[in-house]
């Protein structure tokens, strides 16, 4: 089973944000892999272990990205896809996913994988675009694989806590719900086994791809408040002693 | 500007996100002097489209077939991609839910055409439609706007209009069209299979008057017995963000948000909780908000009522000392 996995890299959690037009500063932040693809990551490196395989990581980024798709590597992922894009941020979905899809295009697999959406921008797309691009059927928000006879029955999440199986064929797009398993460490032994792994270095030009945006971001901001939050500040005990008081006399809630 | 709003019923129950969307339509169309028009789609929906009627909309349109029935992407695609064709709107709105979110982009690009999705707002700039949506986990906006022409596709996330704000028919009802669809069974290429839930939960946190959520900040399975000593103080339920279910350090019963329980008690305590969209949606609706967070610029403290920029693990347990005095 043939799988390629669509990573990205987003800005570390505690990452403070600088806005910059319509970007953030990229100077002096940390950045990590995309928390909800390295639960698709997991998923492709379980698959593998249980049908046999090939993993391979494919991300659309600056020169940067190829830290993320190393991890990805020694976490256990046979071989790495850049396609080496400095201006990624101002890419619609659709236009990222035609890129991706390009890629995906020129390998042959059986299960593309995706995470939910990306901590960045968080479109929250590109795996159903994938499929219809690719022309394969696709589910998202998935909690559960179970692979037989060349069909997937899938456990899908809806919202309010409801579920729903579904049959799938192969080959096919697969969003992955964060939380569906549980995400390894990369071992010493895998880091060194990643230095001798290839990274093929692709662009948008070599693959063929036209980009025409279907939209803009124009600027971005610190959200305009809604509520008039009233702030509480002293030593420990103060605050408590405050917000109690606040919470029986002004609000009323206790 | 001519509107289409897609709405989401299930098994005959609307998915009341719908309504909001159509109050976004409705307002968009003030603004923009346009007309809207409301479609539901599935199997056997008169009913559900005789309800849409009576709302202010120019049309209803009822997308009824067999293999509408159950929700499945390659279906909804193909019936909708039809319909779309022959009523050229210029812009098709969603409600952002999971559903929306598993075929919606796939519709716009199989016509060429992007789509904003989880939108919280639009303006207007001058003429130009402008959507605001939530990015870096809602610590910033972004304004979007869309290139080139209609149609547009964008949803709105859930709470983002109120529902209560839907207009009526000024004169009875709107026109009921039928919107004829072929559809193949080979064409749907994913079967759905049976609905479920997970082993009945034991708290029901809907009811809850009062609840205290921990997020990140609480960094360690073995810290939550703090958070459950000031939950026990102030007689509150103790739910979590995802990661920490995600994580299994909670049971994902006890989970707040999209993907978990929507809820709205008297007092809704966030510890070390950043203010996700995800999260937010699920608790927006609390009379009053607390927020403690070490992070002044979280987006936790945007709807907050009373914010404490400042470390959890000190606040904890002076607060569960201070509550225990108060008794």
């Amino acid at each position: 089973m043939n799988i390629i996995v669509c990573i990205k890299q987003v800005p570390a959690k505690d990452a403070p944000l600088a806005i910059a037009g319509n970007w953030i500063k990229e100077s002096d932040i940390g950045f990590e892999m995309n928390e909800p693809d390295s639960y698709a990551l997991e998923e492709a490196l379980r698959l593998k272990e249980k049908h046999g395989g090939e993993v391979i990581v494919l991300s659309l980024g600056p020169e940067r990205f190829k830290q993320t798709i190393k991890e990805a590597l020694a976490k256990g992922a046979d071989r790495g896809i850049h396609i080496a894009d400095e201006n990624f941020a101002q890419l619609d979905p659709l236009n990222v996913a035609k890129v991706l899809a390009a890629a995906i295009a020129k390998e042959k697999c059986d299960l593309v994988l995706t995470g939910l959406q990306s901590d960045d921008q968080g479109y929250g797309q590109t795996g159903v675009l994938l499929a219809g691009l690719l022309n394969l059927p696709h589910a998202t928000i998935i909690m559960q694989i179970d692979v037989q006879d060349g069909k997937m029955k899938l456990k899908r999440e809806l919202e309010a806590g409801w579920f729903q199986w579904v049959e799938c064929s192969l080959p096919a797009v697969l969003s992955i719900q964060s939380g569906i398993n549980k995400v390894r460490y990369a071992t010493l032994k895998g880091i060194m086994a990643a230095k001798k792994k290839e990274i093929a270095t692709v662009t948008r030009e070599s693959l063929g791809v036209n980009v025409e945006p279907t939209q803009k971001i124009e600027k971005i901001y610190v959200p305009t408040k809604t509520k008039k939050t009233e702030f509480v500040s002293g030593t420990p005990k103060e605050v408590a002693a405050k917000l109690v008081e606040k919470l029986k006399f002004e609000a009323r809630v206790i | 500007m001519k509107i289409l709003v897609v709405t989401e019923q299930r098994q005959g129950k609307w998915n009341n996100a719908s309504f909001e969307t159509l109050v976004a339509a409705q307002q968009i169309a003030g603004a923009h002097s346009g007309s809207v028009s409301a479609l539901v789609i599935g199997k056997g929906v008169a009913l559900l489209a005789e309800e849409l009627a009576s709302k202010n909309v120019a049309e209803v349109l009822a997308v009824d077939h067999d293999l509408l029935e159950n929700y499945s992407p390659d279906g909804y695609c193909a019936a909708l991609k039809q319909v779309i064709d022959s009523a050229k709107p210029d812009l098709v709105l969603f409600p952002h839910s999971y559903q929306v979110r598993d075929f919606a982009p796939k519709l716009a690009a199989s016509l060429g055409k992007g789509m904003i999705g989880d939108c919280v707002a639009f303006r207007d700039e001058a003429g130009k439609l402008v959507f605001v949506r939530q990015m870096f986990q809602g610590k910033t906006a972004a304004d979007v706007t869309f290139v080139g022409v209609g149609p547009w596709f964008a949803s709105f996330q859930s709470g983002a209009f109120r529902a209560d704000l839907l207009a009526a028919h000024p004169s009875g009802k709107a026109p009921v069209n039928a919107a004829n669809v072929q559809l193949k069974a080979e064409d749907i290429r994913t079967k759905p299979l049976e609905l479920f839930k997970e082993a009945k939960s034991s708290v029901d946190l809907t009811q809850a008057p009062l609840i205290v959520a921990i997020g990140r900040g609480i960094k360690a399975p073995e810290n939550i017995a703090q958070a459950e000593a000031l939950a026990k103080a102030l007689g509150a339920e103790v739910a979590a963000s995802r990661p920490i279910c995600d994580e299994g350090w909670l049971p994902m019963e006890r989970q707040i948000g999209s993907s978990g329980q929507t809820v709205a008690p008297k007092l809704y305590l966030a510890l070390g909780i950043s203010g996700a969209i995800q999260h937010v949606v699920g608790m927006k609706g609390s009379r009053t908000i607390v927020a403690v967070n070490k992070d002044q610029n979280a987006p936790i403290f945007e709807i907050a009522d009373y914010g404490v920029v400042g470390d959890i693990f000190e606040i904890m347990p002076a607060l569960t000392e201070e509550l225990q005095k108060a008794k």
